[in-house]
């Protein structure tokens, strides 16, 4: 176990350096960094001159490079127009958008390994075709579809819901959860389904049926457990899909986090805030990978044993 | 991000099919008759997909959808650019089936004009998608050794980005100006943008598959035999793992299309005079407009997800057809 954490550990240096490398390629050296500093016009020489220096852009790639990085392991993502740090920007904005973000979590798995497993065990009934409609149609309606619509059934005209949640409160960010939470409540109960109905095929159910267990002890404990592992790798790769959606639906519920500030510093062109955003989440989404493919092999043996 | 998390997921999980798997299951169920040719795979999906209302119903829509994309005339005749300001907002009329927008535009003919921005972005990032891919993971494949190596940490690289934080630094970084960049071009840049994090998905399932069929007796007698490796790969491998590169891409096709309005929908997709299901959406979206003007929300909302839907459950179908564990 300790030599797999180890050997996850090293496979992780190489994808941080590659990420963070090609993210600072694309921005600083292939793109123009000053651009949107100046507004609407082009910047002046001598303020290009100033920021490619302070900037250390006059020096060679590598050395850039790696003075950006010394700059990002001491947490400085650089400074936005409005003169303030990118990083207390986002300091202050970020418990928000990981409640959001949990909340979102908790409602996707239950919904979604519930429906997995009633369709799983029930397979070729009603229930299996009404769990693979409703999933196929919400994997198809992009999220800020749902999120306008849900704004505009649940909050304008049932008034179910505060319209906006500005403030950030659990009654406000219901509304919001569930939308970011639609999209993977059907990857998750797709691949519920799927490992529950092959896995009951395996041939420990079997033996577990022929000594005399109940059903549901063979389902709930036997099978259920192996099933749980594809859902909680899929957990990595939904901090992906939910950092996206964060963005969305934080617009359009206008939540003041992480989210809603990415979406405002695109459109009013503060570049340092774009990129520090984004390579923060990017960082943060390689960090929980990490800690899930760990989780993985706590889970299953099988794959800590190679 | 092991392999195995990639592979577990549902929609993208496919079986590759080699003749052998295929071969051997449906020998005994389906014996062929005495004269009767003997039968390919193709023809065995084939009969299969014949026989499922979903194929035909998702054909339909694609066909619907790529007809709206190449020849928008045929379906309406008013001019999408044509801002009638004193209409600003009207409801769906005998005039304008759809209603008209803040500008006064119709929207039933910006939503028939959307759809070739979908339809373009989605084929383009697809192809370069299962282009670039496929290429990369049949040399990694084949090849193995370091450069299997080099291709899998790269590709490994690449799928440390989400793909919608990808997309809004590169084109944050190269934008589409709405006035100068030619429609095509800013077309072009979304997709290669989605091609550019995207190609480790197909470049991991070509990879797996050449390193499944590679060790088969046909593919060593051919070797025996002295073919080269390009014809090796072109007719034994190839044919074999093409079908799970087509199911993933029509069911990524479908989740480009969505990438995109939702890239657009953020302001930092296609810009403005161009017209996209996705900045309609957004246009539509605020709780000012969803008030006043529900009906330019619903008619893009409905034509997009429905483009999304058609492609989702093609590939979906098709799998179902190709994988012989679910027969």
């Amino acid at each position: 176990m300790g030599k797999y954490i180890i050997r996850r550990l090293l496979q992780m240096i190489p994808v941080i350096i590659g990420v963070t490398f090609i993210i600072y390629v694309a921005v600083f050296a292939l793109g123009d960094p000053t651009v949107g500093r100046c507004g609407e016009r082009s910047c002046p020489e001598g303020y290009i001159a100033k920021f490619r220096a302070d900037y250390n852009l006059d020096k060679p790639l590598i050395v850039q490079y790696l003075l950006y990085m010394g700059n990002l392991v001491q947490g400085d993502l650089g400074t936005n127009f409005f003169g303030n740090r990118v990083i207390d920007e986002l300091a202050e904005r970020w418990p928000v958008t990981l409640k959001l973000g949990l909340m979102a979590l908790v409602i996707e798995s239950v919904i979604g390994i519930t429906a997995g497993v009633l369709a799983g065990i029930r397979r070729g009934k009603f229930i299996d075709s009404l769990v693979t409609v409703s999933t196929l149609l919400l994997i198809s309606i992009p999220i800020f579809v749902i999120g306008s619509f849900s704004q505009l059934i649940f909050g304008v005209r049932l008034g179910w819901f505060p319209v906006t949640a500005t403030q950030g409160t659990f009654y406000q960010l219901i509304m919001p959860a569930f939308v970011l939470a639609s999209v993977s409540v059907a990857y998750i109960a797709r691949l519920m389904r799927t490992n529950l109905s092959e896995n009951l095929r395996a041939d420990y159910v079997r033996t577990a049926k022929a000594k005399g267990l109940t059903n549901a002890r063979t389902v709930g404990v036997h099978t259920l457990r192996n099933s749980l592992i594809a859902v909680v790798t899929f957990i990595g790769i939904d901090i992906g899909f939910l950092m996206g959606g964060a963005i969305v639906t934080e617009r359009i519920f206008n939540i003041n986090g992480i989210g809603n500030f990415l979406y405002r510093s695109i459109n009013q062109k503060d570049g340092t805030s774009v990129v520090g955003t984004i390579v923060c989440l990017v960082l943060i989404y390689l960090v929980v990978n990490l800690l899930v493919d760990i989780l993985y092999g706590f889970l299953d043996p099988r794959i800590s044993h190679d | 991000m092991t392999d195995t998390t990639d592979s577990s997921l549902d929609t993208t999980s496919v079986v590759p099919v080699t003749t052998d798997a295929g071969g051997g299951l449906e020998a005994p169920l389906r014996a062929p008759a005495k004269g009767e040719k003997a039968r390919s795979l193709g023809t065995d999906v084939w009969d299969e997909l014949r026989h499922r209302p979903m194929f035909w119903i998702s054909a339909a829509l694609i066909a619907f959808f790529v007809l709206m994309a190449a020849f928008p005339q045929l379906f309406t005749s008013t001019d999408p650019h044509l801002a009638d300001l004193s209409k600003a907002r009207e409801a769906p009329s005998a005039d304008a089936w759809f209603g008209r927008d803040n500008q006064g535009y119709d929207v039933y003919a910006r939503t028939i004009y959307g759809a070739r921005a979908s339809i373009l972005v989605g084929i383009f990032a697809t192809l370069f998608v299962a282009l670039l891919g496929s290429f990369v993971g049949v040399i990694a494949g084949y090849r193995a050794g370091w450069m299997d190596s080099l291709f899998s940490r790269i590709a490994e690289i690449f799928l440390g980005i989400p793909l919608l934080l990808g997309g809004i630094l590169f084109l944050y970084v190269f934008p589409n100006d709405p006035l100068t960049t030619p429609f095509l071009v800013q077309v072009g840049k979304v997709a290669l943008v989605m091609g550019i994090f995207g190609w480790p998905t197909i470049m991991r399932l070509m990879r797996g598959s050449v390193l499944q069929v590679k060790p088969n007796d046909y593919v060593q007698a051919a070797r025996a035999l002295g073919a080269s490796p390009t014809r090796i790969i072109g007719s034994h491998i190839l044919p074999n793992s093409l079908a799970s590169v087509i199911v993933v891409s029509a069911i990524n096709l479908g989740a480009y299309i969505s990438v995109e309005a939702t890239l657009s929908f953020l302001g930092i997709g296609l810009q403005p005079p161009a017209i996209s299901w996705g900045i309609q959406i957004s246009e539509a979206s605020g709780i000012g407009m969803i008030r006043a003007a529900p009906h330019m929300l619903f008619f893009p909302s409905l034509f997009l997800s429905l483009t999304v839907l058609s492609f989702i459950m093609m590939g979906d179908v098709v799998r179902d057809a190709l994988d012989p564990r679910l027969r």
